[in-house]
Formats: C-alpha cells, structure tokens, sequence
C-alpha cells in the first residue's frame, strides 16, 4: 500500500516544493536538503539562521512542533559496553559519517514541523560546533520548544542562546556530564561487566576445543 | 513568655488590627503568597509527578512540574540493544497501553529495511493497537471520577478494563507487556476463538462507554468542574505540539490514524474522528469516551475481515537494518508517539529519539494553570491525561 503510494510520486513534486519555498524564503543559509520520496523531507540549515529558518517554516504554514533533540554523530568509543574489562581495549572505527542532508560537525540540532492541513512533516538540522555548542532557541518560534530545549541541554550540553531558564529537566542539578553523549559511558555496564561476556558457558555436547573459560 | 515570641505575637496582632481596618475601609485584602507542593506522591498524579505551585490565595500564579521521578534513559538504553530487544524497552514508556508503543517503533525499523508485514499480521496489529487504546484510555475515565470525588467509575472502569487485559493476554500471553510484535509481523497468529469473544468484549466496552456518558458526562457537579476551566486554544496547542484528544478537543480535526499512510489497517475501515470546539477540560474528556466507543466500532469492522494467511514475513535471522534514517509516529492512546531512529547498518539503532505524547502534552501545564484555582489544578491534569513513564522515558 505505502509502496504504491511511493510509487505514484515519482519525484515527490509536493515534498520538493516546500524544500524550493524554504531556499526561496532564507536563501542560501539552507545548506542541504533530503527528499526521500512519500516520506519525509530533511533540510539542514546554517547555524546562524536557525531561529531564521523557524519562523519561515511557520510562515510556511508549518504550524505543528513535534520535538526538538539533537544527534551525537561520533561513534561510541565504548561500542555496546559488552566489551570483556580484562581483554585489551579493541580498535574502533572513529571516523563521523552524518545523516542525511549531510554535516560538518560531530553534534546536530534537530527538530520537526508538521503541515497540519497536508500532513507532511520536515525534520529540520543544524550543525553545532564542538568550541562553543550554543544555537539560538526556538522559544520565539515555538512556545513549546522550551522543555525540549531543556532537556537537549542537559543530555548533549548543546546552549540555547535566548532561552529563559536552562535547568536541568531529569537529573539532578549537579549531575556532571551529558549523559546522551556518545562518550558518556552507559554506566550500568561499566560497573558490572556485560553477563554475556563472563558467564560463558560450553553448550551441552558441544566441542570443548576452545577452552570454555573455567573461571 | 520569651522576647521573641511576644514579639511574633505583638506582629500577628497588628497584622490583623491592620486587615480588619481595611475590611472596614473596603480595601482589597492583601495576601500572602505561598508555595503548595503537589506530588510526587499524589493519587491524582498517576505515578510520581511534582508540581510546585506558587498561590497567591486560591489562585495559582506559577505552576511548573518537576520531573526526572522515573527518568529510565531508555534512549540511551536503546543505543546498546539490538533492535528486536528495543521493543522490550518501549513496552514501558506507556504502561496501559504497551503494545500501541511498539508499533511506530517496529513500523521504523520496516520502514529502513523496506519492507512489509502480511496483510493479516497488519489486520492484528491494528486490532490488537485498538484494544489497547480501550484498556488505556477506559482506566483514564474511571480515575477521572475519582479525582473529582466519585469512587463508582473507577470500579466500573476495572471491571469492563479486565476483559480487554483478558483478551490481549490470550493472543499475546501478557497482560500488561506483551512484547507481540516482531521486525515483519507478529510472534504468533490469533488463538481460536478470540474472534468471537472479542465481539462479546466490544459489546460490553460500548455499554461501559454508555453508562459513563450518563453517570459521569451527565453528572452536574462533573460538568461545573470542567466545563470552561483549563481552556486550550487551538494556535497554543499546535505551538506545544498537543497531541491526541488534547489536539482534538481544541478544535483540531487531526489524527495520525487517518492522515497518514500507514501500513496499518485503520484506512480499510470507516470510522469518524471526534473533534469538540471548546478546548476545555470536559471537551478533552468527552472527545476520549468517543474515542473508546470509536475503537470498538474499529475492532468490530476490522474482525468481519481479517484476511488469512501468514503473520510473519520473510526476514533473516539476524537482523541488520541498513543505512538511514526514519521517523514514524502512530496515534497512540496519550497522543503522537513516535520514533526517530537513526540506523548505521549496524544490529541496532545508533541514536533513537523517543517522542512520547505526554512529554509535549505536560509541557503545556505552565501555561495552562497560570490563573486557574486550586481545586481546578487536578481536574485540568487529570483532563490532560499523562503516564509518568511517558514523560520521564
């Protein structure tokens, strides 16, 4: 059903219109943009017009906040936590690949607006630098942003210039650290080892070649 | 008798010489402000969330809700599990309505590995979405009573709610977390008889919405209490991104169900959204009791027909989902619930952002309460209707 639907836009004239209007309504601090056909637009933006490209998405007509978050983009350098505390640390790839509509920095803003009459959502990006992680907050543009903007401060320590009262939403005020960033250690695994690491045990009737660890 | 304490006394008694030759000069009392904290053990908070108001007489000035009670970090969580586990997580973002929160997530992961459920594991999704909505949103109008000094609806609500948790158990063998839906369909196919039995069930569903309406909807002192108190306009709730019935009963004709395209099976079947204009309390109530008796005529239709054949599709053992990003959202029993998962090819999500309804629809209670009297504050929370867990996540 949602195949059909795919394939009865073949380029999604709908979906790249609103991207046209956009550059039309902010010029060229929109940077990059994504349209995936029947399903969902992705613009990034430039940092410095992110308030900018708000307030032209509601003029738009995109009148609905659905969230604000942000996305970590480093790869973990803990991987799964599963890892065994004795053996050597094992080398990870630590190269940042972004998302769609691409990325110049480990850490991305993003929200998403709704149409509500035609029902087509865009999920908005910016990029924000690692040296001064601050972007301009959306309390102007949307009222609601406001506890989703705390709450993005408090797990990736991104600053929302603008914003009334930064607390934190969950933890308490002292809490050191931002706990959704990639390098922020799932701490559960940290202080006691992942079972599935040293609670081997040999399957029944299975080869005793390997040496099922005895201890 | 110490210094001080002639001293408080000399004070309070001048403090009332004082109010008494206002009184007799009709001037406007002078009040003192205070702070009332609510929670975070209250009943009317459903769990453990804080409010701190600052009153100034009966009248609330400030209000803010103080949360992080039961934070799970079940984003974080979700980084270190593979994708089939995650659905055990999010079983406990909305605990009355568990399976309607796996769906958007599943649907997410389907999405990013293009492809798609069996027309008959859809048909079950769907019934089984629906029969979570009723035993969600059923408990929700009988603690309404309670919260405004009615103890009978609450009994009724667990009475009818039971045979709903009954019916999910049977096809699913949870009650409250069933952890039924798989990456391509379901764990397992219907148990005989459930058909006919959940006829019998939407029958006396539709009867508890009935006597709700009379008993509760038709109460008098129901209806002064929220009736115009708590009144949400229509561009504030877009702004605080209000879902679910508090969408609707401002006035909204918004639903996910219908206005999206879902590989679901709500758009196979003809139901009607339920709006109200007003935005008050009782609209966002009301809007909630047609949507319980909406459901069972969802169900009804969706059991004449659900087509036959497999409920799982071909997918591999271990399951990888390629590159990319998806956000799916569904029309859960609170609101919009929904999930941005950003995949890198790997066993499980690389970043999930858990959108849950009652996140956006708790945010508005700083706005919504400024104002309103003390009593008023539990009617308006309670109209609100939030799941701690889906708050906190």
């Amino acid at each position: 059903m949602s195949t059909d639907a795919v394939a009865a836009i073949p380029g999604d004239t709908l979906r790249e219109r609103i991207v046209d209007d956009l550059r039309s309504a902010i010029g060229d601090a929109l940077v990059d943009s994504f349209v995936r056909p029947g399903d969902d637009v992705w613009v990034r933006v430039r940092t410095d017009a992110w308030r900018a490209a708000g307030l032209a998405l509601r003029a738009l007509g995109f009148d609905y906040f659905c969230f604000l978050s942000a996305i970590d983009w480093m790869p973990s350098p803990f991987g799964k936590g599963e890892d065994d505390p004795t053996a050597p640390t094992p080398e990870r790839d630590d190269t940042i690949t972004q998302g769609y509509a691409g990325g110049d920095t480990r850490m991305q803003v993003l929200a998403r607006v709704v149409h509500p009459s035609l029902h087509v959502g865009v999920n908005v990006k910016c990029d924000v630098s690692d040296a001064d992680p601050v972007v301009e907050s959306w309390i102007p543009v949307f009222a609601g942003a406001n506890w989703h903007e705390r709450e993005t401060h408090e797990m990736f320590g991104i600053g929302f210039a603008g914003h009334p009262d930064l607390r934190n939403m969950y933890l308490p005020s002292d809490f050191e650290g931002h706990p959704l960033r990639k390098d922020f250690p799932l701490l559960a695994r940290i202080v006691k080892p992942w079972p599935g690491i040293v609670d081997v045990e040999p399957l029944p009737g299975g080869s005793d070649d390997e040496e099922g660890d005895a201890e | 008798m110490t210094s001080t304490e002639s001293l408080i006394d000399r004070r309070q008694l001048s403090y009332i010489a004082a109010q008494a030759a206002d009184a007799r000069l009709n001037v406007e009392l002078e009040t003192e402000g205070m702070t009332l904290n609510i929670g975070p053990q209250h009943p009317a908070t459903h769990g453990t969330l804080r409010i701190i108001a600052r009153l100034d007489g009966e009248q609330v000035v400030w209000a803010e809700p103080s949360c992080g009670y039961m934070h799970r970090g079940y984003e974080k969580l979700t980084e270190v599990r593979t994708y089939p586990q995650v659905t055990a997580l999010v079983n406990r973002i909305d605990w009355l309505g568990s399976f309607a929160n796996e769906v958007p997530f599943i649907l997410a992961a389907e999405k990013l590995m293009e492809i798609e459920a069996p027309p008959r594991a859809q048909w079950i999704r769907t019934i089984l979405f629906e029969l979570s909505r009723i035993a969600n949103v059923s408990l929700f109008l009988g603690d309404l009573g309670v919260q405004l000094g009615a103890i009978t609806p609450v009994f009724m609500a667990f009475r009818d709610r039971e045979y709903v948790l009954n019916l999910i158990e049977g096809a699913t063998g949870g009650r409250f977390h069933p952890n039924f839906d798989r990456i391509g369909g379901l764990k397992e196919d219907l148990p005989a008889g459930f058909v006919d039995e959940t006829r019998v069930v939407m029958k006396k569903l539709r009867n508890f919405c009935d006597e709700m309406e009379n008993l509760l909807f038709g109460n008098e002192i129901f209806q002064s209490r929220t009736r115009g108190i708590g009144v949400i306009p229509k561009d504030v709730a877009m702004q605080y991104g209000l879902s679910g019935a508090n969408l609707r009963a401002s006035g909204v004709d918004w639903d996910l169900r219908r206005d999206q395209t879902l590989p679901m099976a709500w758009n196979k079947v003809d139901w009607k959204v339920w709006t109200h204009p007003d935005g008050d309390s009782f609209a966002r109530c009301w809007v909630r009791l047609q949507e319980v008796r909406e459901s069972t005529l969802i169900v009804d239709q969706l059991l004449d027909n659900i087509p036959s054949g497999p409920v799982m599709a071909k997918v591999p053992r271990i399951i990888k989902v390629p590159e990319g990003e998806a956000w799916v959202s569904t029309e859960n029993p609170l609101g919009e619930m929904g999930y941005y998962v950003v995949s890198k090819g790997d066993l499980g999500p690389f970043r999930t952002k858990i959108r849950s309804a009652s996140f956006n629809n708790i945010s508005i209670v700083p706005w919504v309460l400024k104002g309103v009297y003390v009593p008023d504050i539990i009617t308006i929370l309670a109209s609100l209707y939030f799941i701690l867990g889906d708050i906190d996540r």
